[in-house]
């Protein structure tokens, strides 16, 4: 029998350190072969692996925020049940990690990249920075992150120490950087700075202005869409999302042709 | 001391299968999505998403929704298609030595017995067919809760193909075992239950449907009670083999399956849950076997007493 690579895995993951700060939660679980092969935009799907009671049922996903040294990184709000229980959870507990899922971002070869995060889209952004940087040094980045408020962004303090990152901020409330959406810095920054790849990743109003401000601007653009899911591998056909030509080629699914695609390729 | 291994191997007429363990169509992809979680070749049998003559896009998004200890789906049977199954499908699922059944549909009876037809050529174990899709030409009415179409679509697929016919039936009647009499009747050399539970799900803030096609199918363990007793009421009516299927995620549901008069089971969400259970729960059946001194899976089989 020829050796087969595994590309995904399951494992059992002991949490290596958690902290919560009002609804925002960063968990570190020691992941090693889900390192080894993870790339940016990718994600987990993770449940606590004491809990056996079926309630809530699904895993829940998780984009890669850091990965060092075997040890992988989740950053998440508190939104529901499955964050909430997430949330209880300790150092030295064990959570059932299956990843890394999915198709993640493709890292351009322009010179000059704008990364730009909502929310909790912020996420993957810290692992793709770094990609970038490590593929060539000489790229410049520049990271255009919207939250509701200052404090959703602290959340991410981490990505905007990264040396490499030009950070500029909006928030809805105006309590950091610009008062009102992050599509205006992009606007605001490819004017003052000039052409560069783009990638997106956040809520989908955003997400959709950042694609739509691409396309006029025909600057390459990634987005990384979020659906309900319930296997993340490609099987039960759950998370479906229109293509550009629903009738033509009909649905794609977020786990497995995602969840980071062209612009060009979704419905807008 | 000797310790031997217990015996795990169950038929389904001439269809001799490694182990009663099985994965449900629509929840385990290809096969080849779960590779990497689960040795293919351990498995009693795959079962494919399902196969209709012409492809299907499926229903728009949401598709699922996560409910108490269980899932709606209403996927819509996306599928590519019977032509493009046999060329890009097929020949990867000829590389696995474990048995590989093809889930078929179709929204007339035509289609079921061309499906059947199209399927004579390739070495696949057995054909399982959905017949809890409606019946186009007669109103919409789902082929399985209409025991005279269950009889009919049967018949017509047996006598199209050479393969074993697993009919696999529908929950959503009155009375299952009638269905299963059908079927036997027909012609079936098996039958598999349950198909999902119609259900749905409402957003209170938004008063409306969860699911896009508003109504979905239940699934996983919140089915298992209503899956095990259908199991049950037609073991008793029928004497081809019975596959149960609904809401398995541990060997404690296996055996009470088999006791409950099932040859063989299915797991379907369970699968997308945790990827590798199909294979933890072959393992788990032989361990179960071994501690409780049981020779053979067969013993099982039916073992429920009075
Ligand atoms: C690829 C991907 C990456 C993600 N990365 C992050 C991340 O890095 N940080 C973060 O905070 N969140 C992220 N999310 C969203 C996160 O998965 C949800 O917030 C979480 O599943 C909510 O679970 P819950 O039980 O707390 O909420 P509930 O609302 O109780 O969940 C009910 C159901 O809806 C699903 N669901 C709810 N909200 C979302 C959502 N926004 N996207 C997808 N499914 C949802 C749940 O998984 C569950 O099946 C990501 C989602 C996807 C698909
Ligand atoms: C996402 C999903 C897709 C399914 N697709 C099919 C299908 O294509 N054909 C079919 O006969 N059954 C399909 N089913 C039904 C399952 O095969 C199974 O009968 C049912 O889910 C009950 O078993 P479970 O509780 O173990 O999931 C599907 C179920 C789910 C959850
Ligand atoms: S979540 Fe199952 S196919 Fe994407």
């Amino acid at each position: 029998m020829t050796m087969h690579a595994k590309a995904k895995h399951q494992l059992q993951g002991e949490i290596r350190e958690i902290s919560c700060r009002d609804e925002y939660c960063r968990m570190t679980i020691a992941a090693p072969a889900i390192c080894h092969v993870a790339a940016a935009g990718q994600f987990v799907m993770v449940k606590p692996a004491a809990d056996k009671s079926n309630d809530p049922l699904f895993r829940r996903p998780f984009s890669l925020h850091q990965v060092v040294d075997g040890l992988l990184t989740i950053i998440f709000k508190i939104v529901g049940r499955g964050t909430r229980n997430l949330a209880k959870m300790q150092a030295g507990e064990v959570l059932d990690v299956v990843g890394p899922l999915g198709k993640g971002f493709q890292l351009s070869s322009e010179p000059r990249h704008y990364l730009v995060g909502g929310g909790m889209g912020i996420a993957p952004l810290h692992l793709l920075a770094e990609s970038i940087n490590r593929q060539n040094p000489q790229s410049e980045i520049i990271a255009l992150l919207g939250a509701r408020t200052a404090r959703e962004l602290d959340a991410f303090a981490d990505l905007q120490d990264l040396r490499f990152l030009r950070v500029e901020l909006a928030t809805d409330d105006g309590t950091a950087g610009h008062h009102g959406l992050v599509i205006d810095l992009l606007e605001r920054a490819v004017a003052a700075g000039g052409r560069g790849a783009v990638y997106s990743c956040g809520p989908w109003p955003m997400m959709k202005a950042v694609a739509l401000y691409c396309r006029a601007k025909q600057l390459p653009c990634q987005v990384s869409l979020e659906t309900v899911m319930a296997c993340g591998v490609g099987a039960c056909l759950g998370c479906a999302v229109s293509g550009a030509d629903v009738a033509g080629d009909g649905y794609l699914h977020v786990c497995k042709d995602g969840p980071v695609f062209e612009a060009g390729k979704i419905w807008l | 001391m000797v310790v031997n291994k217990p015996d795990l191997t169950v038929a389904i007429g001439d269809w001799q299968l490694a182990n009663p363990i099985m994965t449900a169509s629509g929840t385990f992809g290809y096969g080849a999505e779960f590779a990497d979680f689960v040795n293919l070749n351990r498995l009693g049998a795959i079962v494919v998403k399902g196969v209709s003559v012409k492809p299907r896009i499926g229903n728009p998004p949401p598709r699922i929704v996560e409910t108490a200890c269980g899932m709606l789906n209403a996927i819509g049977l996306e599928n590519p298609g019977i032509d493009k199954f046999l060329t890009e499908k097929m020949p990867q699922l000829q590389n696995f030595t474990c048995g590989v059944v093809v889930n078929i549909l179709g929204d007339s009876l035509e289609e079921y017995c061309t499906l059947a037809e199209r399927l004579k050529e390739t070495a696949i174990a057995a054909i399982e067919v959905n017949i809890s899709c409606p019946n186009v030409k007669k109103g919409g009415v789902a082929f399985g809760t209409d025991a005279r179409m269950v009889y009919e679509v049967t018949r017509c697929v047996r006598e199209r193909s050479n393969k074993p016919i697993i009919m696999k039936l529908s929950p959503n009647v009155t009375d299952i075992a009638a269905m299963a009499a059908a079927a036997e009747e027909g012609g079936a050399s098996a039958v598999s239950l349950i198909n999902t539970l119609l259900g749905m799900a409402i957003d209170i803030r938004t008063r409306r449907p969860k699911l896009a096609n508003k109504v979905g199918g239940l699934s996983g363990p919140a089915i298992k009670p209503i899956a095990l007793r259908m199991v049950w009421q037609v073991a008793q009516r029928v004497k081809v083999p019975v596959i149960g299927i609904g809401g398995i995620s541990t060997v404690e549901d296996v055996v009470e399956f088999l006791l409950a008069g099932a040859t063989a089971i299915q797991i379907g969400t369970a699968n997308l849950i945790n990827p590798g259970v199909a294979e933890e729960l072959v393992d788990g059946l032989e361990n179960y076997l071994l501690e409780n001194k049981i020779a053979a899976v067969k013993e099982l089989i039916n073992g429920l007493l009075a």
